[in-house]
Order: structure tokens, then C-alpha cells, then sequence
């Protein structure tokens, strides 16, 4: 018995050892992702790799791992072998340009800041929207309760309490005790505050909580049109005004250097610029910048504002500081009871 | 002490004990106390006011509390579903005993997230089991008792899996003679089978409440994780996690491992102390 595994194991090691052998191979690259990319990148990698494979004549294995970013930022800072990252949070790509694993002019290194597609905060609400939910204004009524992850462990309940924040900032013309106040009563409204975007959605869609679940657009409209959720007949609402919440990319530098795939690994995510990919992202409900395909799909969209944070808030260290570091905004105004 | 060190002398019969042993403390090491030493290394880098700072934060305080008094209530509970279940799988011959006792190590199989989910959706007001508890106006998922409720899932098994053997081991001509004296079923019960399975019954309600103040999968998913009202300590830590805040989640984690570790020892003393003396 004992022998036969063996021998299994032995000719199963020897067999693939082969096959790696008689093809001209890359190495492999990983890309790091946040949680709800599978869908997306399921679709981008086998087409880069039939790219690449035309253009090298090369097979190319692409690994993807997929967890929250701040997770995934810890565990390339803590040796984890990443070539790419594409995370939906600025803040988790600057905490590795402190630990000298990204080069620090990572933003200029592809178009749009380096983030080849984007979102915005929008609302999915009950069938025949129930409580009439138009705009933020609406989510700080007594009679509105919200579900949106925790904004400590969830990036896109950072946007979210962002866009209540930039929207109440505009509307009180910078007033802060104002703000603050608007941003509170929001936060309160939350009868659940998942860990991460599933559990919030699982908490909204099957559990039946709240009357608003807010996350990214792209996720509101997946959510909406998905077929696990269809039935229950939910409506998306887009704000005039909201946050515009970008996806960056960036090569990991010190590990693309290390294992020498610096040219795959750029070139992986400069495919992403690509007309067919931009194409490709827009079915996945992503907001994008290349401009033939921004036109085509131009109706699909809700008109909206979207105001960019640094503009007005200073930039994502900034940001980080003033409200979600430990006892930042966010703990402040959470602790008010 | 000195009879404990002869034994080094004296080759043990059994053979295989040098690598044994030396396998037993290799795997300690690596598995439980270099993760042990390496967490206690970060706070060792926390000057104590910022340790001090870490722990008594009071989202975190507070948190502490809610994690407690859910794991006091889970136990308790716990404690006397899981001596029931033990009983009827231990003193019953029906058909389909084998497959109960089966089913009570599933919490130990299941992720404790999947776990989690599973509950929020059966306790949830329109929810099958939650239904029963609206009627009365309690709210069980995404409120406190979902805590206590996803607690009590993944820590009875501890309790079953402790008082299970001994009971089975426990000799019925104890209670037989106990009988015959004339005692009452309520007397046999509390004068002869109780007093025997105590032990078992602290050391599984101990660990069961070990288990529950560091729970995290099942409970984050039910708790609706409110500031002040339904966070529990593991959540703050994984938040300082995400903050990317080591030094004050280890030093969090410190303080939870520092209250198991003395329930631990207390536990250790009272049963020796208490059982002791009864055995002699």
C-alpha cells in the first residue's frame, strides 16, 4: 500500500517535472488582489496569458491570491512573494512604499495615477425603494438603518464613510463641527458592522438587515444583477455627488527584482490599459478611463460627481492619520454614544 | 522532586522514549511557544505606557467586558446542554445514538465562519429558529445573545468530549449500592454521580471558556460588531492587525492570554485542593 502511493507521488513528481521541462516557460508571476476581484481576474489572466503567449511564445502561469488589501499589504511585508499588487485601497499600496518594497514614485509608473479602473460609493436598497432613498441626506434620517463594513478592516467602507464625509464637508462649506455631526449620526445608523463587503452583503441581501447597503458601485450593481440575489428584486441607488474611489496597481519592486520578472510583471499590468480589458472591466460594472470605451459605455452610468479625497481632504497619509488611525475621526466619532 | 529526576537515571521499559520525548518538546517548541515568545516580543518592544495605553483603550475595555459576559453565558449554557447530551449518549443505548455522538464534534469540523454565517441566518427575526425568539422580542443575531449563541456552538464540544469518558467509566454499582441504601434518584444523582464527574465537568466548562474569549470566525459573523455593544476582543485585535498596529494587538492578545492562563492555574488549584481532600 505504502509502495504504491509512493510510487504514485514519484512518477506524478517525475511526469510534471517533465512537462515543465519541454515547454518554454516563464516564471510564474502572483497578483495580489482585494477580495471581490475573482470574478475579474478570472477573466483578465487567461487572456494576458494568451498575450503574452503570442507575443514571447512563452506559457506564463499567473497566480492570484484574494483577501481584504490591508491583509494582503501584511503579508508582503511579511515575506510573502507578490510580483503585482491590484488593491482597491491607495493606503495598503503606500504602507509597502514605506517598507521599501515599492518604489515611491509607484503612482507615475502607469496611466491615471496608476489605477487603470474605477468606482464610486453607491446605495442597493429594498424592492420599490421603500423609504425613498435619493441621496446622503437620506442615510442620516432616524428612520434609515445601514449595513457597510467596518471602515477599519474593509476598504470599501473606507470610501463610504469618505463620501458621507466629502458630501456633508460641501454641503456645510467646510464647516467641521457640522460635518463631524453628520458624519456621526451616519455611523450610528449602522445596525451592522461586517468585517468585510460579503459579510455586509450577507447581512443585507440574505439576512434582511437594514434598508441600505452601501459598498462600490460596480459591487451594488453585481449584487443587484447577480443570480443568487436577482429574486429579492433589490434597487441600486448612485448619488448625484459621491466618492471617487480608485483601484490602483503597482509592480512590488524589490520582489519583481528578486525573482527577475520585472518585465512580465509591468507588462501584466500595462495589459490592463488595453482597449480589451477596459472593455472587459466595464462588464463588470467598473467605471474606466480609456477613452473610445468610456464613450460606448458612457449610458450604462449613472450621472454622478464624483469629488476626489486628496483634492480636498490632502493626500491618502493624510487621510490615513486624520481619521483611520487609532483614535482618528473615525474611532472619535464611533465612541460617542 | 528528586523522584522526578531518578527517572532520568532509570531507563524507562518502554522503548522509543528518548525520541519521543524529544520529538514531543521539538513540536511544543515550534508550534506553541516560539508564535508564544515572538508575541511576546512585540509588546516587549511597547514601552508601558503605550502597552498600558493599548490595553485599556475603552473601545477595547469595554470589548473585554462584552467578550466575558458572553463567555460566561455560553459556558454556563454550555455546560448543561453538553452534560445532558454526554448523559444520553453515555447512559442510553437508542437507535441513533451513534450518529448524536457523532454529531456533536461537528462544531470541530465546520470553519468557524461558515458556522457563523449558518447561525445569523437561522436567528435572524424572519429566520426559522429566530422566529421563536421575536415572539418574545428578543433579537439573537446581530445583537448580544448571537455572541453568546455562536459561542455556545463552537464550545460544546469541550464539554461532551470531557464529562463523556468519565461517565462511561463511572461504575453503575455505585449508584446500584447507593440504592439499595435507600437513597433517593435526586440523592444518587447529587451525593454520588455529580461529586464524581465535577472535575471532568470544570475542566471541560474551562476550557470551553477559554475557547470562547478567543473565538473570532463564528462570532464576527453574528455579532453586527456595534462600537461598545457586540465587539469582542479578538475583533479589536484583528482591527489593530488591519491598522497594521502589531506592538497593540499583541499586547490585546497578551491580555487574553494572560486571563486564560490564570483561569487555567486557579482551576488547577481548586480541583486539587477541593478533590483531594474529598478522595481522602
Amino acid at each position: 500500500m505504502f509502495k504504491t502511493i509512493l510510487g504514485a507521488i514519484t512518477s506524478f513528481a517525475l511526469l510534471s517535472g517533465v512537462s515543465s521541462v519541454s515547454q518554454a516557460q516563464d516564471k510564474p508571476i502572483l497578483n495580489a488582489s482585494y477580495d471581490v476581484a475573482r470574478e475579474v481576474f478570472s477573466a483578465i489572466n487567461p487572456k494576458f496569458q494568451a498575450q503574452w503567449k503570442t507575443q514571447t511564445g512563452k506559457d506564463l502561469r499567473i497566480d492570484q491570491s484574494f483577501a481584504g488589501t490591508s491583509r494582503q499589504a501584511q503579508d508582503i511585508i511579511q515575506g510573502k512573494k507578490v510580483d503585482t499588487v491590484t488593491f482597491n485601497q491607495v493606503t495598503d499600496i503606500d504602507i509597502l512604499v514605506q517598507r521599501g518594497l515599492v518604489n515611491k514614485d509607484w503612482r507615475k509608473a502607469f496611466p491615471n495615477n496608476s489605477s487603470p479602473y474605477y468606482s464610486t460609493i453607491a446605495f442597493l436598497v429594498r424592492k420599490g425603494n421603500p423609504k425613498h432613498i435619493k441621496g446622503w441626506d437620506d442615510l442620516v434620517r432616524d428612520d434609515v438603518k445601514l449595513v457597510f463594513p467596518n471602515p477599519k478592516t474593509s476598504g470599501n467602507a473606507r470610501y463610504t464613510y469618505l463620501g458621507a464625509w466629502l458630501y456633508a464637508n460641501e454641503k456645510f462649506n467646510g464647516d467641521q463641527g457640522k460635518t463631524k455631526q453628520f458624519v456621526g449620526k451616519f455611523l450610528h445608523n449602522v445596525v451592522n458592522f461586517a468585517t468585510g463587503g460579503r459579510g455586509a452583503t450577507v447581512a443585507f441581501a440574505q439576512n434582511g438587515q437594514g434598508d441600505v447597503l452601501l459598498t462600490f458601485e460596480s459591487e451594488v450593481l453585481n449584487i443587484a444583477s447577480s443570480d443568487e440575489f436577482k429574486a429579492g428584486g433589490y434597487e441600486v441607488v448612485v448619488p448625484a455627488v459621491s466618492v471617487l474611489a480608485e483601484f490602483p496597481v503597482a509592480v512590488v519592486d524589490k520582489v519583481v527584482d528578486e525573482k527577475g520578472t520585472r518585465q512580465v510583471a509591468t507588462a501584466y499590468l500595462q495589459y490592463e490599459y488595453s482597449r480589451e480589458i477596459q472593455l472587459l472591466l466595464t462588464t463588470f460594472h467598473y467605471r474606466v478611463n480609456h477613452p473610445d470605451v468610456a464613450k460606448v459605455v458612457a449610458d450604462r452610468y449613472a450621472k454622478v460627481r464624483l469629488i476626489d479625497p486628496t483634492k480636498v481632504l490632502g493626500s491618502w497619509e493624510q487621510i490615513q492619520q486624520t481619521h483611520f488611525a487609532s483614535g482618528g475621526v473615525l474611532d472619535q466619532l464611533l465612541s460617542q454614544r | 522532586m528528586f523522584s522526578s529526576l531518578r527517572f532520568f537515571r532509570n531507563k524507562p521499559i518502554l522503548p522509543g522514549f528518548a525520541l519521543s520525548f524529544g520529538f514531543s518538546s521539538l513540536y511544543l517548541s515550534l508550534v506553541v511557544l516560539i508564535p508564544l515568545a515572538a508575541l511576546l516580543m512585540y509588546v516587549g518592544d511597547m514601552s508601558w505606557p503605550a502597552y498600558w495605553a493599548a490595553i485599556t483603550d475603552v473601545r477595547v475595555l469595554q470589548s473585554y467586558r462584552v467578550t466575558a459576559a458572553a463567555a460566561v453565558y455560553s459556558t454556563i449554557a454550555a455546560t448543561v446542554i453538553g452534560f445532558i447530551l454526554a448523559w444520553i449518549v453515555s447512559r442510553y443505548d437508542f437507535p441513533g445514538r451513534r450518529l448524536i455522538d457523532a454529531l456533536v464534534d461537528l462544531p470541530f469540523a465546520l470553519p468557524t465562519s461558515v458556522a457563523g454565517i449558518t447561525l445569523s441566518a437561522l436567528f435572524i427575526p424572519e429566520g426559522w429558529l429566530g422566529r421563536w425568539f421575536a415572539l418574545f422580542g428578543w433579537q439573537i443575531s446581530y445583537a448580544f445573545p448571537g455572541i453568546v449563541v455562536a459561542m455556545l456552538f463552537t464550545s460544546l464540544p469541550f464539554i461532551v468530549r470531557s464529562v463523556q469518558p468519565v461517565l462511561e467509566e463511572l461504575e453503575s454499582e455505585q449508584e446500584e449500592a447507593a440504592a439499595t441504601l435507600g437513597a433517593r434518584q435526586w440523592q444518587i444523582f447529587c451525593k454520588v454521580t455529580l461529586p464524581a464527574l465535577m472535575p471532568a465537568l470544570i475542566t471541560g466548562a474551562s476550557q470551553a471558556f477559554i475557547r470562547s474569549l478567543g473565538e473570532f470566525g463564528a462570532v464576527i459573523m453574528i455579532a453586527g460588531n456595534i462600537p461598545f455593544k457586540t465587539e469582542v476582543t479578538s475583533l479589536m485585535i484583528y482591527v489593530r492587525l488591519q491598522e497594521f498596529n502589531y506592538a497593540a494587538a499583541a499586547a490585546i492578545a497578551s491580555v487574553v492570554l494572560v486571563a486564560s492562563l490564570l483561569l487555567l492555574f486557579l482551576l488547577q488549584l481548586v480541583q486539587t485542593q477541593l478533590f483531594q481532600k474529598d478522595a481522602r
